[in-house]
């Protein structure tokens, strides 16, 4: 069917896409290193305990994976948190999910240091709880006996992202002055090296947070025609809300718990590609996967070289551009209220 | 034949409505094979409740309700869906999706496991929207359709699904009187060449005389009356229903019940006291 080679192009020039990135993040750092070094590193002639391995390595290649894996869940649950409040400004950061979880996982580092693959568990299901409750107290601050009104929806999600931000700031201020720095830093958004074994716990909590979302596709589309319409055409549409909040909210949780509360990749990514692939699902959330792995390494990889050698956050980078996005969308496509 | 849909004594209730205010009490109808039935009735009579009890979007505080023969407690969502088609008043205004994808969406409750539609799904959308006008319209965006083209659009969603009831709320509600008439035709070609039986759901007293086999009365969420337009729409009945001054003539064209209201004049004091000054 047209739709089924419409994805497999989609996937194709997105993955393209993203080897590209891969390719020139590997090459770009604060280190000068040569493309002659770096080549050599990767293809196993350089000294593997020379600097430029330990570079490559241990800093460039896991960096470039956490970017990508951070970038496409939180493109997805931003996708996620669109199609289920039938909302298109809804996103992580916007609905105060974001801050929740990051409340969550302040909570759960309180308790002992990140590294290991029980400790990358703890942050997330810490980060998972957060982010559930101010999910839930969102929704049921927004909702009317009609549906969630897009402003109301908006305006409790800040408040609430206001609310955790308050309490996160308590928590921190309880800690041991040595780590606050740390703290004060992820909380800005930022990727770092994380070790393997975590990164892969990440992925794979983040791939059942993907597929409660895009197993869930078509019905999502046929969400779109409202509650009502969507229980006469025979779908479930409690479970299948449950499903994609359950989803969309775990991945934020695991991008937080690694990276950070990063705010605006949920928006940026999938309009972005709704204009490309259109407003079904089964393209747009997979093509979201790797759309933002790609957006989040290219801004990363920004984030670490445009400074040099000092370092942005890419959370700040992400705001910087996600903010005037959303301005933008608000003036345009709701301009007079939805 | 048994009939198609039976509701036995149905009581309805809201969630959060006061304790013994029921949308419905002690509904009893039945719906045949292939007729059409015209549910009408004052705002806020229970009208569209019963399409939502009919689609088991909210189930009965107390009554059953069968369709072909089996209570719809048994029937999954899913499997009712590929019987019992709806074709709402209105879709929401932002509707990225194109008309053929929307009209696709009918296929759903065929294949609910399914992530993409097959050939035969995309036959049988392709079908729905040449009998309803839309096939030029396939590749356009919902959202810049105007109110008669969302109208068949609708219509064509719903025929996509293949019903054996076809339920249309209020469908000529948005619509002049050329699409009116375009939407009132589809429906009887529809009823006629699929023998789908249909319920429509209208404020509209002399379309639903001109159309329907049978009428279906509501009132403060009680039957009032069923049975044939010229039975149902009686000028005593109708003017203690609606609380206004009914008459009924009828059709010099069908012969059907027509129904006017006579409005009321201006308060007499004031206008002659106007004139004599």
């Amino acid at each position: 069917m047209i739709e089924r080679r419409r994805l497999v192009l989609v996937l194709a020039s997105l993955a393209g896409a993203l080897a590209v990135a891969v390719v020139a993040a590997t090459f770009l750092g604060s280190a000068r290193l040569s493309p002659g070094e770096v080549l050599a590193v990767l293809t196993g002639r350089a000294d593997a305990s020379g600097t430029e391995s330990v570079v490559i390595w241990g800093v460039r290649l896991p960096r470039i994976a956490a970017a990508a894996l951070a970038g496409g869940a939180l493109a997805v649950a931003g996708a996620g948190f669109q199609a289920l409040t039938r909302n298109p400004l809804a996103e992580p950061s916007v609905l105060g999910v974001s801050s929740g979880a990051a409340l969550g996982v302040v909570v759960a580092q309180l308790m002992g240091p990140a590294g290991g693959v029980t400790d990358a568990l703890r942050l997330t299901v810490f980060g998972f709880a957060g982010a559930v409750t101010a999910g839930v107290v969102v929704y049921l601050i927004a909702a009317t006996g009609a549906g969630l009104p897009v402003q109301t929806l908006l305006l409790a999600g800040v408040i609430v992202g206001m609310f955790f931000a308050a309490a996160i700031t308590v928590v921190t201020s309880l800690v041991d002055i040595n780590r606050l720095g740390g703290i004060v830093h992820w909380l800005l958004g930022n990727v770092s090296a994380i070790p393997p074994r975590a990164l892969a716990v990440f992925a794979m909590l983040g791939m059942v947070g993907f597929w409660l979302i895009a197993g869930q596709a078509r019905q999502l589309n046929v969400l779109a025609l409202g509650e009502e319409a969507a229980l006469q055409l025979g779908v479930n549409a409690e479970r299948l809300k449950l499903r994609v909040f359950v989803g969309s909210a775990l991945l934020t949780a695991c991008v937080v718990a690694f990276a950070g509360p990063i705010g605006f990749v949920g928006l940026i990514v999938p309009h972005s590609l709704r204009m490309v692939v259109g407003p079904d699902h089964r393209l747009l959330v997979p093509a979201a996967l790797v759309g933002g792995a790609i957006f989040l390494l290219v801004a990363d990889t920004l984030a670490r070289n445009v400074v040099a050698p000092a370092e942005l956050s890419v959370g700040v980078l992400t705001s910087l551009c996600g903010a005037p996005f959303f301005i933008y969308l608000l003036r345009t496509r709701y301009r007079g209220g939805l | 034949m048994r009939p198609l849909v039976v509701v036995q004594d149905v009581d309805f209730a809201y969630p959060g409505a006061p304790a013994g205010r029921l949308a419905l009490a002690h509904v009893a109808l039945t719906v045949e094979t292939g007729e059409i039935v015209g549910v009408i009735g004052p705002n806020s009579a229970g009208k569209t409740t019963i399409i939502r009890l009919l689609t088991k979007v909210v189930t009965p505080l107390r009554g059953t309700i069968v369709f072909d023969g089996a209570s719809l407690a048994g029937w999954s969502r899913w499997e009712l869906a590929r019987h019992v088609a709806v074709v709402p008043q209105d879709m929401p205004a932002a509707l990225p999706f194109t008309v053929e994808q929307l009209v696709l969406m009918g296929r759903y409750p065929h294949a609910p496991r399914r992530f993409f539609e097959t050939p035969a799904d995309l036959a049988a959308a392709r079908a729905a929207m040449a009998e309803t006008g839309v096939t030029e319209l396939a590749r356009v965006p919902v959202q810049t359709l105007s109110g008669g083209e969302r109208q068949r659009v609708m219509v064509a969603r719903a025929l996509a699904q293949e019903p054996r009831l076809l339920i249309l709320d209020e469908p000529t509600a948005h619509l002049d009187l050329r699409y009116q008439a375009e939407c009132i035709g589809l429906l009887r070609r529809i009823n006629r060449e699929r023998g789908t039986t249909v319920v429509l759901v209208s404020h509209d007293l002399n379309l639903a005389a001109e159309v329907c086999d049978r009428l279906v009365l509501l009132s403060a969420g009680r039957v009032v009356r069923v049975g044939s337009p010229s039975d149902v729409l009686d000028a005593g009945r109708l003017s203690a229903v609606y609380g206004c001054d009914v008459m009924v003539t009828s059709s010099a064209v069908t012969g059907r019940p027509l129904v006017q209201v006579r409005w009321p004049e201006p308060a007499a004091r004031g206008g002659e006291t106007r004139i004599r000054v």
